[in-house]
């Protein structure tokens, strides 16, 4: 299925560098998941800002379309990357924004919304993705990334991970989920809506609308423990860090090393080889069962 | 053995595919009886179906399955080892400075396989035959479906001990989360010490105290199928 | 007193509650444990016998026998491994385990394999010393519980099976019972003799294609490289389970439909568990045409194949090869009624006897009972698999030149119609004398 990296940078020095540390964890990772790769970068926040990212579906399709719905909204430019673009809009006129891209130009997938993260996936090895986007000079407080062998769903650009169901929030997972359907249905019947018919897309689509009845990012994942049945590693972003869940069976692997300067994830040690310091790095296997959460302070 | 100065391996510059195969030659305990491999960066399958009695040395962390069906070598990572380290080992010893991953000795038939450090989970299972020693914990479903061999845990074991158990015996100084399904204690007996005994040296695990153990295994019920413990299954 | 419907109407059995269903809940009552036997799937099921080949025609030209050429010739793990197999015929014989059948049973099935050119392979027990002697071509099975598993006899293999399930039940564990785990089998298999002996249902080192991809590595590395490696699974997802044992890096994919015979499992478990072969074979020949690798990485269908018919009708479909369990097992003698007497002492008649986890087998086949054993000869055996692995070859090539194949790998989907709309469904061919395929393939996968 699949393999997950992420960096959690602890030392701020290190954040123009984020970029150049990930994209060697992605293309280790690549025997697990060469069917696509995507990744979600947390940059600085920006007040009264919601940035948009948009993946185009055909290369004919130009930004220029989504430029001009955005109009007065937006902040300057879309960074565009490969087939992305990030649009930073008027925070208050992110709802609105985004139901229109939705509703009158199908030619874009939205990836991801929110004050901090930016989701760039494609179809794809790793190394192919990533130097499509330019990753490596990409940088940033944390990144998750995600490289894709699809097992019950198609390979699509939507099909990768991450999935993006709340603002700033993104989950990826290596695993099989098995009562996702049923999950699909109860969470549908309760308004929410799915681009893909991926398990994945279901498990972050629970954790945000348990956030958004109020739980805090631990109390979704200690739910998603009762009501998700299967194997999974998840990582999950939030605007301040990411967190790790593992299943109480625990068959699918998870390897964390941490330093002064980092706290970093994969799913074999291979993607942590390269980090600086790892040879003096802890380096440590989450428990089964347990949410782990690191965030900067507000 | 005759000492000889070490072959070196770095995997920064060797194929993993050339070292196994120098590893498998037919004439390397004559040729190479030790080697120090370096950089291993996590590799998986290292040091695989080595059937010599030769010494590897590997300075780092390793992958999946580091010296699966190992027969006859002493395989000593200085560092961690992934899943299924020393997987259906015959014969030899493989030591782990550092932690196991999952499913340490997975269906081992025989051999010595020490963890320094912690093992997670499914440590031993399958086991038919290889004695594990962990210095310290071992995860959840620690010997699920042991048929034969030892395993040692000088710390804790996690939940579901020995679930499913066939012959083989287990010992385990600390604390045991829950014990698996037809897995009981038994009285630890002189021969129990003995054997505590004889495999903690061989180990060097000193300082450890074979009476402080306590022995679990099979309680046999699940050996012929009957409704009543159908709730084990 | 006559009941008030008198004697006008006669008695009426329920087709839900009918005679089968009855007793089997009467003896769940008296005993209170699941009903344990052996073969595969009973109950009538759409199958091979629903499709139909379409011969010469005038637009389409068939072959001459003998002297125009029919190839039956196969090469089975090309993809990475440096010494594939060769089969002369595109039928194997199937993984059975030594424990589930007599040492005169394996030897037997070795015998007639290699007279033929083609290959056996071992089962949930591991390699006899017998069976490596007499199959010129030896499959290793690597199962969840890795009873008899170990480096020597992998190095000896020809070949590699990683077995994630069977077609009999998919999802679940071997099963052998204590009156089959004399000392000899339990020795193998490291477990005390007479026991019920219990087996995983996963693999203890690898869950999921990312991490199979690293065990199938590890195989070719402790192999260097030389043997190929086959992936088996039950017929369940068949479209996806193939792209993946693909993507991990298979020589071979094996698809073992839910006719596939079992040594021992629970009834409940064969009856409703799996796919029937003939909607196994379509989807995964589909996930490797879309990764590029139909042919590159070769298809093994198993799974009901009884006759030529079946193994034409499977190689039409797609498959580059079949295996054979049960047929070669009746080939050897199992349930013949040379040994009625015997049957009916057992409570049951010859070709009904599937109680082979009994190991009470009159033939002499599913049993480790000596005297039992004794009466197969292995010799006499081998040449009665060998002839119907002959035979089989024979109507399969007869078959394929009257389709005008001179390689009986050239049959195709277009070679076929349906019968029932059942069976063109699942095969993806025409109801015969319709262009009509029913179904829509990429629904199935929920590409929607």
């Amino acid at each position: 299925m699949c393999g997950i990296v992420g960096l959690f940078l602890k030392d701020r020095r290190l954040e123009p560098d984020l970029g150049r540390y990930l994209v060697p964890m992605l293309t280790s990772m690549a025997a697990r998941g060469p069917d696509s790769a995507g990744v979600a970068v947390y940059g600085p926040p920006a007040a009264a800002t919601v940035k948009i990212t948009l993946a185009r579906r055909t290369p004919e399709a130009t930004f220029d379309a989504v430029a001009a719905l955005a109009g007065e909204t937006a902040h300057g430019a879309p960074v565009v990357r490969g087939d992305h673009a990030v649009f930073a809009i008027d925070a208050a006129a992110a709802d609105e924004i985004l139901a229109r891209i939705r509703a009158e130009l199908p030619a874009f997938d939205v990836t991801a919304a929110g004050n901090r993260i930016e989701i760039y996936k494609d179809v794809g090895t790793p190394a192919e993705v990533a130097g499509k986007l330019d990753l490596v000079a990409v940088g940033g407080t944390h990144a998750i990334g995600h490289t894709r062998m699809a097992t019950e769903s198609a390979v699509t650009v939507n099909g990768a991970h991450p999935f993006s169901t709340g603002r700033d929030q993104c989950l990826v997972h290596n695993g099989s989920l098995s009562n996702h359907h049923s999950l699909r249905r109860r969470l549908a019947h309760d308004g929410v809506r799915f681009a893909t018919d991926n398990d994945s897309e279901v498990a972050a689509a629970y954790l945000s609308r348990q956030m958004a009845n109020g739980r805090d990012l631990r109390g979704a994942l200690e739910a998603a423990l009762a009501d998700l049945d299967g194997f999974y590693t998840f990582v999950v972003g939030t605007e301040r860090g990411f967190a790790v869940l593992r299943d109480p069976v625990a068959c699918k692997p998870a390897v964390m090393a941490e330093t002064d300067a980092y706290v970093a994830f994969g799913s074999e040690y291979r993607a942590l080889a390269a980090l600086p310091g790892i040879a003096a790095a802890r380096v440590w296997e989450p428990a089964p069962a347990t949410v782990y959460v690191w965030e900067h302070a507000a | 053995m005759r000492t000889a100065d070490a072959a070196i391996a770095d995997l920064e510059v060797m194929p993993l595919r050339e070292l196994n195969a120098a590893f498998h030659a037919p004439d390397v305990a004559a040729i190479a009886p030790v080697w120090r491999v370096k950089n291993p960066h996590g590799a998986h399958a290292l040091a695989c179906g080595v059937d010599a009695p030769i010494a590897i040395d590997i300075d780092g962390h390793v992958g999946y399955y580091c010296a699966g069906m190992n027969q006859q070598a002493t395989v000593h990572i200085h560092g961690n080892a992934g899943t299924g380290v020393a997987e259906n080992m015959a014969s030899g010893t493989v030591i782990v400075d550092g932690d196991a991953s999952q499913s340490a000795g997975a269906s081992g038939l025989g051999g010595l396989l020490h963890v320094r450090g912690s093992a997670a989970a499914r440590c031993g299972i399958s086991m038919k035959g290889i004695d594990v020693v962990v210095r310290g914990d071992v995860g959840h479903l620690a010997a699920f479906m042991g048929q034969a061999g030892t395993l040692i845990v000088c710390g804790d074991a996690g939940e579901g001990l020995g679930d499913s158990l066939y012959e083989a015996r287990l010992f385990v100084r600390g604390r045991v989360a829950s014990l698996g399904a037809d897995c009981i204690e038994k009285p630890l007996r002189e021969g129990d010490r003995a054997t505590l005994a004889a495999l903690l040296e061989r180990c060097g695990e000193h300082g450890v105290d074979p009476a402080d153990f306590r022995r679990y295994g099979s309680a046999r019920r699940l050996y012929h199928f009957h409704v009543d413990h159908a709730g084990a299954y | 007193m006559a009941s008030s419907r008198g004697s006008a109407l006669p008695p009426v059995f329920s087709a839900t509650f009918d005679e089968f269903s009855l007793a089997e809940i009467r003896r769940a009552a008296a005993t209170g444990v699941y009903d344990i036997r052996g073969m595969g799937a009973k109950r009538r099921l759409p199958h091979f016998d629903d499709l139909l080949l379409l011969g010469a025609s005038i637009s389409r030209y068939p072959l001459e026998g003998y002297r125009e050429k029919c190839d039956t010739r196969v090469t089975i793990g090309a993809r990475f491994a440096s010494k594939p197999i060769e089969l002369a015929i595109p039928i194997t014989i199937a993984g059975m385990s030594f424990g589930a059948l007599s040492a005169q049973a394996k030897e037997a099935l070795g015998r007639g394999a290699s007279a033929m050119g083609t290959s056996t392979t071992t089962g949930d027990g591991g390699m006899t010393a017998e069976e490596r002697r007499h199959s010129t071509q030896l499959v290793y099975q690597v199962l969840p519980s890795r009873y008899g598993l170990n480096a020597d006899d992998l190095r000896r293999a020809d070949a590699i099976e990683i077995v994630v399930g069977q077609g009999a039940k998919p999802g679940g564990g071997g099963m052998l019972l204590g009156q089959k785990i004399d000392e000899r089998v339990a020795a193998m298999r490291t477990l005390p003799a007479g026991i019920d002996q219990r087996s995983a249902c996963r693999h203890p080192d690898w869950t999921g294609p990312d991490d199979l991809a690293i065990k199938i590595l590890e195989l070719r590395e402790i192999t260097d490289w030389r043997t190929p490696i086959y992936v088996k699974v039950g017929a369940s997802r068949p479209y996806y389970d193939t792209a993946l044992a693909a993507k991990s890096g298979a020589d071979a994919v094996v698809i073992d439909g839910m006719q596939g015979g079992t040594a021992a499992t629970q009834t409940t478990f064969i009856e409703n568990v799996g796919l029937p072969t003939i909607a196994a074979i379509r989807p995964a020949v589909a996930a490797l045409e879309e990764l590029g690798l139909y042919r590159t990485v070769q298809l093994i269908v198993s799974g009901g194949i009884r006759s030529g018919a079946d193994v034409a009708k499977a190689l039409a479909l797609g498959a580059d090869a079949v295996s054979i369990g049960t047929a070669a097992l009746v080939a050897l003698g199992d349930n013949d009624p040379a040994y009625e007497a015997e049957y009916a002492a057992l409570g049951t008649t010859a070709g009904a006897y599937d109680a082979w986890h009994e190991g009470r087998d009159p033939a002499g086949i599913t049993t480790q009972d000596p005297e039992l054993a004794a009466r197969l000869d292995p010799v006499a055996a081998g040449k009665r698999l060998a002839n119907y692995l002959s035979v089989l070859t024979l109507e399969t090539q007869a078959l394929a030149r009257a389709c005008g194949k001179s390689h009986v790998n050239h049959l195709e989907p277009e070679d076929l119609v349906a019968l029932t709309v059942e069976a063109a469904a699942m095969a993806r061919v025409p109801l015969a004398g319709t262009d009509w395929i029913p179904g829509n393939p990429a629904m199935a996968r929920g590409d929607a």
